[in-house]
């Protein structure tokens, strides 16, 4: 069934600029075909089998592509995968199709389905695929983003998609970055090692190896003297649309570009039409900036937000400022390579995304830690989520006005943690802990004793200063009671994640939902408040902090029943190879889910490297959070996502 | 809804509290003349410290932990007056950024690999700190240093690079066991039991052939 999707013109000649790849012995055996549970039997009963077939290795594959959006209907409705935990895409270069892939979930628990579509790739590097896939985006808004990153990144267009603009590199960029035949500046290899680095490696700086004309492609017919860029001119239509006379752009009055002071101001006149009455109060709309240099914005992100007087009526997030095309790195990478990678994902909880990749990871090798690994890997996991959740509620206090002073307090006790780190494992953020099948480094005695001291003296005791000072804190309530309220229904629709998801009611936790390591042997409660506003989001996470604790103090107990020094299973490598396959893991990060998606060709590089933040994919709801409220309370809701840029913008 | 002001006092009442605290927890050690002498940067950083735990950085330091990691270094063994590194190119491979480069260094003649490094560069500009070189060493010739301020100003050092070429980058193994005691002794122990086993197959070899296969089936049959 899935051979008739491709398309053999493109499968005969791949596109032109794809490089010779040095011929792998591929073994052309025909991948296995996943095994269907009950859900995705009943899918197909309902849909027939011209709708639906399994897929190699996992999932479905939905081959009607006009069906999709109806498929994922019934998937929503009658099966109850009621969230969409994730959408990517892989370019299959040699069979030429990009297949997007889909997991849907329930928000009650239990693995996410997987659904595939296919589309042929094109002979064009440039040009997006010529066949458009169905947008989601009326069935799971969750998706926005994600088929914003699919466009940009594979160049698949999604049709009825309400914004479909590139999200993470810049109008006008040339090229679609995830494809397999597009290269990066300072290109040297499809796949580390490279050869240039031993027996005969001479330094070179990558700057003088590859000269500057090479470095960046241009469009054809580029001329770089007389081009104006207007790279905004789409975000700003968008915004500018629904405002009556404003629509066709025309600088009549009202309409002026102001320079602010680190800022550009847009004045827009409102609809001069309705407010002929001249009793009523007439107010301009303006479209302010905020970012991507702003102390609010927790990094480098850019706001645009139209403002009617002081309330925010629109909001448009531009993203990718801190963009480096982790998954393009990630599969130049050798599996191992790419565990320190993930500690700059979300810098502040990387024991946390080492874990989910590992997991992940072992899951396509078919191997499991030692007891003591498991419970080392649990303990520095919990241990980041209470660093974690420290430096929200700090920096949400921040984004309160208490300036740095309550912040620094709850800063000093995650340096407490960090310190633990750095004994450990050598370093305090960027930790590189974790490894295919254990851990690098076990806890010496002393380190068990610091860890307790934390766990049961110091972090308790701080937590309870934490609840005197705030939670019944009268200026804190004032300022996030009903503040960002965004219902569960909604949130779930918005594929919400992590504490906020868990602040509108819904008690979501991948670590009770679909157990993965050995949290099913621990006591601990998935803390749920009902308010969906920034203060319950506060509160999930003051109580969250005091399960880790919990975990972690029994944890630490049941330590002393494993075998000291036995931290890895097997023998300690470093060229993994991975059985040919695909993966999706998840772990709960403290900002909600990470996921994995891994396709590996049986080689010493995942073929394919997804990753599927939980900072990215929350920020989807932030403009329903935030409309409506001033721009003060803007910045306290987005303080209350507790976004990461370095996981965002990957 | 009114706001009454006790948010505020209690938020002072909280710095104010930190900011006795401090003096109170100086002054206690001042008195204290049994206790055992501690630095104050440590004292400070202890887990049952209540008031500021600021260490004045640089003229303050905190002791280092043995596994800390900064940029590697090569091990010179000071014994055999060798470098450790044999140039087998693990480490080269296993660097997630790519960033050593190594020359191996030839036999002029028959041009067959010598174990030894003609040149060696680690690129610090690239480098993540992530360990793995010395992780993967099988000769424990590679290292994580604790050198972490390797800024300098090109006109006070004009020689400085942040590219490290052999010559930087090694270093001797007395200095490797000064900053990591535990990691060396295990080195010791190993090599004693290398030695050892050395020590006993040279004695099985020295043995008849017969008297060695009988006691070779009974540790398997164990």
């Amino acid at each position: 069934m899935s051979e008739e999707m491709t398309n053999p013109a493109a499968a005969a000649k791949p596109a032109a600029a794809a490089k010779p790849t040095p011929a792998k012995p591929a073994a052309q055996k025909a991948p296995p075909l996943a095994t269907l549970t009950p859900e995705l039997l009943q899918l197909q009963q309902h849909f027939g089998e011209a709708v639906i077939a399994p897929a190699p290795y996992v999932g479905v594959l939905v081959n009607d592509l006009g069906k999709l959006r109806e498929v994922m209907t019934y998937v929503r409705d009658q099966l109850g995968y009621d969230m969409l935990a994730n959408a990517t895409a892989v370019d299959y270069i040699k069979e030429g199709y990009i297949e997007v892939v889909y997991h849907p979930q329930r928000s009650r628990g239990g693995e996410p389905l997987t659904l595939k579509v296919r589309v042929p790739r094109g002979d064009d590097p440039v040009a997006p695929a010529p066949v458009a896939v169905p947008s989601l985006v009326p069935v799971y808004a969750g998706a926005e983003f994600q088929e914003r990153e699919i466009y940009d990144m594979f160049g698949v267009r999604f049709e009825g998609h309400p914004d479909l603009r590139r999200i993470l590199t810049w109008e006008g960029f040339y090229g679609w970055p995830l494809r397999k035949d597009w290269r990066e500046p300072y290109y040297e290899g499809d796949t580390k090692p490279f050869d240039s680095r031993w027996p005969g490696g001479h330094h070179q700086l990558a700057e003088e190896r590859v000269p500057w004309h090479d470095n960046v492609n241009y469009p054809p017919g580029f001329d770089p003297l007389n081009y104006q860029a207007n790279p905004d001119a789409g975000l700003y239509d968008t915004m500018r649309s629904g405002v009556p006379g404003l629509d066709d752009g025309s600088t009549s009055n009202g309409h002026a570009q102001v320079a602010g002071v680190g800022a550009a101001v847009y004045v827009l006149d409102r609809n001069s039409n309705l407010l002929a009455d001249e009793e009523e109060l007439r107010t301009d709309q303006i479209i302010v900036n905020m970012g991507p240099q702003h102390p609010s914005t927790h990094g480098v992100l850019r706001m645009v937000v139209k403002l009617d007087g002081e309330t925010v009526t629109d909001l448009k997030l531009v993203l990718g400022y801190l963009h480096r095309n982790h998954e393009k790195i990630g599969e130049r990478n050798t599996w191992l390579h790419n565990i320190p990678y993930t500690d700059r994902l979300d810098y502040i909880c990387g024991l946390a995304n080492e874990f989910g990749y590992v997991i992940t990871v072992e899951k396509m090798m078919g191997i499991k830690p030692p007891e003591r690994a498991e419970y080392l890997r649990v303990i520095m996991a919990e241990l980041t989520r209470i660093e974690s959740h420290f430096w929200a509620i700090g920096f949400l206090l921040n984004d309160l006005g208490a300036f740095y002073t309550p912040a620094l307090y709850f800063i000093t006790e995650r340096d407490l943690i960090l310190d633990l780190f750095e004994a450990v494992t050598g370093s305090r953020l960027m930790c590189n802990y974790m490894r295919f099948g254990g851990v690098s480094r076990d806890f010496t005695e002393d380190q068990i004793m610091r860890a307790r001291e934390l766990a049961f003296e110091r972090i308790p005791r701080k937590i309870d200063e934490l609840e005197q000072l705030l939670t019944d804190n009268e200026i804190i309530k004032a300022r996030t009671v009903g503040v960002g309220y965004l219902p569960a229904e909604r949130s779930i629709n918005y594929s919400l994640t992590g504490p906020c998801l868990r602040a509108a009611g819904v008690p979501y936790d991948i670590r009770r939902a679909d157990p993965y390591s050995i949290y099913d042997r621990f006591d601990f409660d998935i803390p749920v408040f009902y308010g969906a506003d920034v203060y319950d989001r506060y509160r999930v996470r003051v109580a969250e902090m005091r399960q880790s604790v919990r975990i972690v103090q029994q944890a630490l107990n049941q330590l002393d029943q494993t075998k000291p020094g036995d931290i890895q299973a097997g023998k300690k490598a470093y060229n993994h190879r991975v059985p040919a396959g695909q993966a999706y893991g998840r772990v709960e990060t403290p900002k909600g889910e990470l996921g994995f998606y891994l396709v590996s060709d049986g080689g010493q590089n995942p073929y394919r490297y997804h990753v599927r933040s939980s900072s990215f994919i929350n920020l989807n709801s932030l403009k329903e959070m935030v409309v409506g409220h001033k721009v003060a309370d803007a910045v306290v809701i987005l303080g209350s996502l507790d976004i990461v840029l370095g996981e965002v913008d990957r | 809804m009114g706001l009454l002001g006790t948010g505020i006092l209690k938020g002072l009442g909280v710095t104010l509290r930190h900011f006795i605290d401090t003096y109170a927890e100086d002054l206690k050690y001042m008195l204290n003349k049994s206790g055992v002498q501690q630095p104050r940067p440590l004292r400070r950083q202890s887990p049952k410290v209540r008031g500021l735990v600021t260490v004045e950085y640089p003229k303050e330091r905190l002791p280092l932990p043995e596994n800390f990691r900064y940029v590697p270094f090569l091990v010179y063994d000071t014994e055999k007056q060798d470098d450790k590194c044999t140039s087998c190119g693990i480490c080269a491979k296993v660097c997630p950024p790519q960033c050593i480069w190594i020359v191996r260094t030839e036999d002029p003649v028959t041009k067959r690999p010598i174990p030894q490094p003609k040149e060696f560069y680690i690129d610090t500009t690239i480098c993540m700190n992530c360990g793995y070189c010395a992780e993967f060493c099988p000769f424990d010739a590679i290292k994580m240093d604790h050198d972490y301020e390797l800024s300098y100003y090109p006109e006070q050092e004009p020689s400085a690079r942040l590219v490290h070429d052999k010559a930087r980058l090694t270093k001797p193994d007395t200095y490797h066991a000064s900053i990591h005691p535990t990691d060396w002794q295990r080195e010791l122990n190993e090599r004693a039991a290398e030695e050892a086993k050395k020590k006993a197959a040279a004695e099985a070899k020295a043995k008849p052939a017969v008297a060695g296969k009988p006691s070779e089936g009974n540790s398997a049959a164990q």
